[in-house]
């Protein structure tokens, strides 16, 4: 599947394209097809995002998962501070990205 | 490209920097002087020993010091920022500064607001952007620092000067 | 250190504002991302994995405890408790909003503090030696330099649209504790006929193409210094090339023009620029050399330390360096705990480190590039009261220049340009080598650890370097062995091919195995790699 990823404008969080509007979770976001470019076009123009692009990604029982490792990283937060990650409490978050 | 001949665009903030009511206005700036309407032809043509033209445009790669011997009868050098990323016009103008050129120095292209204090700096009086520029903006921009630490080619007095007279 | 006047001040507090409304603008959508990026990269801030990231710059590593303490402050205000000292002496905040950014530049400047210029292809925070000023084999104080070229750098109209990025080093002694060798211009001072002058090298730099700077210029005064980097720099903005981001540094220029080229292009510059009237008077070096003027200290310091604590002995004897003044000391405070990110402290710490400063360090402290923080000078006879509140605050490992003391970029847990993550390599090696007795006998051993090309770990100069690479879409790591960034520079050559997250681990400790088979007396890892050459540690690493 594709998604659409980018940085929210004003404070830099990471945000993932619903199908309708951005989340900071990347279990919110939806495959978009070959529309990536043309939503991205469309949103960073409202400066509703900043800096979007399109990923791969394998659909999942817990959600989309990023095929690269860099995006895992973006989706949760530093493998080496799990305190200051999406899921703090989840143990296994870290074996998520990694 | 359309930029043989050099009238800048009707535009806002596009004339040359006239600026008498300029609280850092400086003594070497050139006000209200018209804009070079003559076409600038390219280095080469320009070079080229028949050529009585007195407008040349300098690309980013060109050198501008094949016009020093020549300088006198210049009136405008238009230098292009195809790219505002683009720093080698920077260098050109005050080269050309330096060797004691005192026509029009044009920068035409990517030329934004950010970088127009800075165009200034190295010697730069006039502006062809080719997207508009807010008058209100670049006003701003202009009269934001009041010192500057280094010599350039404005003639503004470097901050060690003021410090020590 | 240096304290600003009137005229420094205003150009920080204009810097503010600059920023204010550039950021206004581009939230305005006034201007474009493609337009505010290097605008904003020239005040330091980058948008990496998580958040905007951003670079506050210590000039040549130097500050104050006030100074400090706003950094905690930061830290506490803006982002989440903590903050990373980089290998450019600088701190980077990891968490920080675009829309908080210019009240972060407006508390800094409140503290004579700013991010100008600290990333962009402009000329970056010039760094220096940490033990710069307290160091008894330095020739004169390279900060001086520094500040009349931190000064020169800023905003200078010409050169802030540079190919690429350009940093500049400026030691003041034989031994090069700054890596003054692997920068775009270093600058070692010396003495010729009792004349004090700078030698420059041109050309250095890590990066995909790793290169020591060769020497363009044997000797420079300061009154001639500025003119002469002018027109360095001339030379570079308009023929380095701007084709390709790869080949843009200095360093491409002048590997390409050859050496003795650059340096007569150079040289035919400077005789022209000379002419401009662009250097200060000698009563402006006069003025900034007063600010580094050493500090009152006391002439009838005691020499003795009580090493009766052997923890404490161990720490004086592995984390304090020779001062010029008897009686006194420098101090290394590590933020290399095992198993902890390197470079790291939090606000806690950096208080407690600005409270150690101001009572026991005449008020000063230095970033080194290795990511510790020195305080110059301290009394012999209070190290034992700095010691205990560093080991009350995890801040007293006693592994400077050891093993565990390893140089790791952000790496792939934070940075968008890195392929793989350094953090928790690092915490593993330093969790294999966590005996101090152990580290002690493998003795001095730079590890550095970069995530990507870009080298921001320093990993050419390692006397054990690891590169982390993207292997189809897997982190992998290379290995490296032989670089130094010292006097004796060199670069690190990969061994073969890469390792997994552990198999690196191990590859490590297989190498200081061959270390400990084969060393002479008194051999560094660093000189029996020198001796003995790659083979035996090839031999061991992959049979």
């Amino acid at each position: 599947m594709k998604l659409l990823t980018g940085n929210d404008l004003p404070t830099g969080d990471v945000l993932w394209w619903t199908g309708s509007s951005w989340s900071r979770h990347v279990e919110d976001a939806a495959d978009v097809g070959d529309q990536g470019e043309s939503i991205a076009r469309a949103e960073e123009g409202a400066r509703r995002v900043n800096g979007a692009y399109v990923i791969d990604a394998t659909a999942t029982p817990e959600g989309p998962r990023p095929a690269h490792i860099k995006d895992r990283v973006r989706a949760l937060g530093p493998t080496v501070r799990p305190d200051l990650t999406l899921k703090p409490a989840d143990p296994a978050a870290g074996s998520w990205v990694i | 490209m359309d930029k043989a001949q050099t009238v800048a665009p009707a535009q806002a903030g596009a004339a040359p920097l006239d600026t008498p009511q300029h609280p850092q206005a400086d003594p070497g700036l050139r006000r209200g002087d018209a804009i070079s309407d003559e076409p600038a032809v390219t280095l080469d043509a320009f070079l080229d020993s028949q050529t009585n033209a007195t407008a040349v445009r300098l690309e980013a790669g060109d050198d501008a010091r094949a016009l020093l011997p020549y300088l006198d009868r210049i009136a405008l050098v238009e230098v292009s920022f195809p790219s505002f990323r683009d720093g080698r016009g920077y260098s050109a103008a005050r080269v050309l500064r330096e060797a004691g050129y005192t026509g029009e120095l044009r920068a035409q292209g990517d030329v934004l607001v950010d970088q127009m204090p800075l165009m200034k700096r190295c010697g730069f009086d006039s502006f062809a952007p080719q997207a508009e520029i807010d008058p209100a903006t670049l006003e701003a921009a202009l009269t934001r620092y009041e010192n500057v630490y280094q010599k350039a080619a404005d003639g503004r007095v470097p901050v060690w000067a003021l410090r020590h007279g | 250190m240096y304290k600003y006047d009137q005229y420094d001040q205003q150009i920080v507090d204009a810097r503010v504002e600059e920023f204010r409304d550039q950021v206004r603008r581009r939230l305005a959508g006034q201007i474009t991302e493609d337009q505010f990026k290097p605008l904003r990269l020239m005040n330091g801030l980058y948008l990496q994995l998580h958040a905007y990231m951003l670079r506050v710059a210590i000039p040549y590593g130097t500050l104050d405890s006030r100074q400090m303490r706003m950094l905690a402050t930061i830290a506490r205000k803006y982002d989440r408790g903590y903050g990373h000292f980089t290998t450019r002496q600088n701190i980077q905040y990891n968490w920080i909003k675009l829309s908080d950014a210019p009240d972060i530049l407006a508390d800094l400047a409140t503290v004579e503090m700013h991010a100008i210029q600290t990333s962009g292809n402009c000329i970056r925070n010039i760094s220096s030696d940490q033990y710069a000023g307290a160091a008894a084999d330095e020739v004169a104080d390279p900060r001086i330099w520094a500040e009349l070229l931190r000064q020169w750098s800023t905003f200078h109209p010409e050169f802030s649209y540079l190919p690429r990025k350009f940093k500049i080093a400026v030691i003041g002694a034989e031994e090069d504790r700054a890596a003054m060798r692997l920068h775009d211009i270093g600058i070692q001072l010396l003495e010729r006929d009792g004349v004090l002058g700078g030698r420059i090298y041109v050309g250095g730099g890590m990066g995909r193409t790793p290169m020591i700077a060769p020497e363009i210029k044997d000797f420079v005064t300061a009154d001639d210094l500025l003119s002469y980097v002018e027109a360095c720099l001339r030379v570079y903005n308009r023929y380095g090339r701007r084709d390709n981001i790869y080949k843009a540094r200095i360093k491409i220029l002048i590997h390409e023009l050859g050496a003795d080229e650059y340096r007569r292009q150079v040289e035919e510059e400077f005789a022209h620029v000379k002419s401009l009237g662009l250097d200060p008077p000698k009563a402006e070096f006069d003025r900034i050399t007063a600010f580094f003027a050493p500090p009152a200290f006391s002439t009838d310091a005691p020499e003795t330390i009580d090493r009766r604590d052997p923890d404490f002995a161990v720490w004086v004897d592995q984390n304090t360096a020779a001062h010029k003044q008897p009686g006194y000391a420098i101090v290394t405070i590590s933020l290399k705990p095992t198993g902890g990110i390197p470079g790291d402290a939090t606000a806690e710490q950096i208080d407690l480190m600005a409270d150690l400063a101001e009572r026991y360090s005449f008020d000063e402290l230095r970033v080194t590039h290795a990511q510790n923080i020195v305080l110059p000078h301290v009394r012999k006879a209070d190290l034992y009261a700095i010691w205990q509140a560093l080991d009350g605050a995890g801040l007293a490992p006693a592994n400077l220049d050891l093993i565990s003391d390893i140089i790791a970029c952000p790496g792939l847990d934070y940075c968008s340009l890195a392929n793989a993550r350094s953090i928790p390599v690092a915490q593993k090696i330093a969790t294999r080598f966590a005996d101090q007795n152990r580290q002690r006998d493998l003795g001095e051993l730079k590890l550095k650890i970069s995530g990507c090309i870009n080298a921001c770990g320093h990993h050419h100069a390692g006397h054990i370097g690891i590169l982390g690479v993207d292997k189809k879409g897997t982190e992998n790591y290379q290995l490296l062995l032989g670089g130094s960034g010292a006097e004796d520079t060199s670069l690190a050559k990969i061994t073969g091919p890469g390792f997994d997250e552990d198999g690196i681990v191990d590859a490590v400790e297989t190498v200081t195995n061959v270390y400990l088979a084969k060393r002479a007396e008194g051999e560094r890892f660093l000189d029996t790699y020198r001796r003995v050459g790659m083979e035996p540690f090839k031999e061991a690493l992959y049979g």
